[in-house]
């Protein structure tokens, strides 16, 4: 059976691709409906729904929703949400479609999310790359008020609640709640140690929730249809639909939705119209690039937090890329690893200093200068920052970004070993010359 | 400085958090907006508006990639050359483009890290406006584009023309 997309978030965007981030659009098509019936709700129920729904969260650790919301310390005020659109996981691209297509559907997730925890005042960290869906955001919060859906007294209920839209500046470790907060709170992006948790003291040092755009926009379909009804969907503790960022060698990149229990391989040929050139899978990394990678006798893996847990990687963002046979995954490593190291925030140093040697190392194998040791040596600086290679992630450091660097090591470790080892046996020609990369077409991505 | 109506702008940010030195990421996009890179009065001026040490300003501003501290002329292009656009030509806009404006004092071309695009891959973004699915010759075009004025081009921290 071919493998259809479920779309409950992506639906009005496909529905009306003409118009659907307008006040109209979202009117015709139901928004703010919910918002109307949650509000009737008691706020105690309305988490309830969303416990019963299963709601994981969509940012990329998957953490229960409905329980993140419940350790919020009960009668302490003002307390925080803070939605987390601040997408910087490489190859994810599913919350600047759901911001720039359909920011009505979000803002209607944020305000029932805000009166079941009881919060008045809402954030909204956006990218600060990402000016347009700043600038649907900033209209629709605008029409949002005039139409009573935002402000004093919504809808007649009592409750009033403002939403603050925010610009971030470029730094992907802002997407880590903990210095997503520092940066809101106008310092430098550094994660913050944990304990107290963001539940505890989190934005301004007061009760704070921490939601990704997609688990946000998710909330008013739950309360829609009800906790139990959404929990249909999708498969054992992986409930619901989840928006996949398909790309890389695929025919049809893009955002598919579908519920949880499909196979890579049916997301890859049903959804993306298979690998381009009718070429095949050489490996694939399946959840963002912070996940350890998979190769083409995993394509058959169900798409299930648990299930892909299992093989050590995780689903994580959601973000699937997919390399040809002809990619040199040794350059996707380096890139990837160049990536972390770019973004370190230097605050611990296993992670400020290693994921530097980590990309020097790499650069120089890709350049034919590595030495026989060098992916031993790689290896002994990703145990430093996490110790015993596993994942889910141990680490040395505050936050994963440290670890994640180490995701692409493994995984050449793991399925290119002997490659790699054979390619830091240098030639004479190299060694003489010191040029391992002209002509390979990649040079133009050296510059460092 | 923040000419009058800006520094009005500047004010009602402000009012938006419950702690001023939120609005310090805010307050130097519009300092950029403004002025086209970040200099030592604006940053003097915001720590006088947040009561911030110009040591805390400069701080902070100096760890934000899209914070420029020294002129940038008039166009900003971001060419992305994380994985996807890796493996889809990404590296070869950027070496292109790079060639074509070395000389160029209005246009600052700058490697950067995955910009959400990669459905579109390969792809850029000139003062944060989005490019996708290019050549070195289109994302040249697209550039030139601007230049002509044939494109109206974003502020260049990214905020509306």
């Amino acid at each position: 059976m071919t493998l259809q997309e479920t779309r409950l978030l992506t639906k009005r965007m496909n529905d009306r691709p003409a118009d659907s981030w307008t006040m109209e659009a979202a009117l015709a098509t139901g928004a703010y409906e919910t918002l109307r019936t949650a509000l009737r709700m008691k706020p105690a129920d309305v988490q309830e729904e969303v416990k019963t729904s299963g709601l994981r969260g969509r940012g990329g650790a998957g953490f229960p929703t409905g329980t993140k919301w419940s350790f919020l310390p009960a009668g302490l005020y003002p307390r925080y949400l803070v939605v987390n659109a601040d997408e910087g996981e490489p190859s994810t691209f599913k919350d600047r479609e759901l911001m720039e297509r359909d920011p009505h559907q979000l803002i209607e997730g944020v305000a029932i999310s805000a009166y079941a925890i009881e919060s008045n005042t809402a954030f909204i960290y956006v990218r600060g790359e990402m000016a347009h869906a700043h600038d649907v955001l900033e209209r629709a919060l605008a029409d949002a008020r005039a139409q009573g859906f935002l402000g004093q007294n919504i809808l007649g209920s009592g409750y009033d609640l403002d939403i603050v839209l925010h610009r971030g500046a470029g730094a992907y470790i802002c997407g880590e709640e903990t210095a997503l907060l520092e940066s809101l709170e106008g310092r430098r992006g550094m994660p913050r140690i944990r304990p107290p948790f963001p539940a505890i003291a989190g934005l301004y040092a007061k009760p704070t929730v921490v939601n990704n755009v997609e688990t946000m926009a998710t909330v008013p379909h739950i309360v829609g249809m009800g906790g139990a009804e959404y929990a249909k969907l999708g498969v054992n503790r992986s409930t619901g639909t989840r928006i996949f960022s398909l790309s890389g060698h695929v025919n049809r990149p893009g955002n598919y939705e579908v519920e949880l229990g499909a196979t890579f391989r049916d997301l890859i040929d049903d959804l993306g119209g298979g690998v381009t050139n009718g070429g095949t899978v050489k490996f694939f990394i399946p959840g963002g690039a912070s996940s350890q990678w998979l190769v083409n006798e995993h394509l058959d893996v169900p798409l299930d937090m648990d299930e892909v847990g299992k093989l050590g990687v995780m689903l994580g963002s959601g973000a699937v890329m997919v390399f040809d046979q002809d990619t040199d995954p040794l350059a996707v490593a380096w890139r990837l690893v160049k990536f972390f190291a770019h973004e370190s925030c230097g605050k611990c140093t296993p992670c400020r200093e290693g994921t530097g040697w980590e990309e020097k190392i790499l650069y120089r194998i890709l350049h034919g200068q590595g030495r026989p040791s060098d992916l031993d040596l790689l290896l002994d600086i990703g145990d430093n920052i996490s110790p015993g290679l596993n994942a889910p992630f141990s680490q040395t450091t505050i936050c994963p970004l440290g670890p994640s660097s180490v995701s692409p090591i493994v995984s050449l470790n793991k399925y290119f070993r002997d490659d790699i080892i054979a390619r830091c046996t240098p030639s004479l020609v190299t060694m003489l010359t010191g040029n391992g990369l002209a002509g390979n077409g990649l040079d133009g991505g050296l510059h460092r | 400085m923040f000419s009058s109506d800006n520094l009005q702008r500047a004010r009602e940010i402000i009012s938006r958090y419950p702690s001023s030195r939120s609005a310090l990421l805010p307050l130097l996009h519009l300092a950029q907006d403004q002025d086209g890179w970040i200099n030592d009065e604006a940053m003097t001026e915001i720590a006088g508006l947040l009561e911030l040490t110009r040591a805390d300003v400069y701080g902070t501003c100096s760890f934000y990639t899209m914070f420029k501290l020294e002129p940038v002329g008039t166009y900003v292009v971001s060419v992305c050359t994380n994985v996807t656009c890796l493996v889809t030509g990404g590296p070869a806009i950027l070496h292109h483009l790079e060639k074509t404006y070395a000389d160029d004092p209005d246009v600052f071309v700058e490697e950067v890290e995955c910009l959400a695009a990669c459905g579109g891959a390969p792809a850029l973004q000139v003062n944060y406006e989005y490019h996708e699915r290019l050549t070195p010759q289109s994302a040249e075009q697209i550039i030139d584009a601007y230049r002509s004025g044939q494109r109206t081009a974003r502020r260049i921290s990214g905020g509306p023309r």
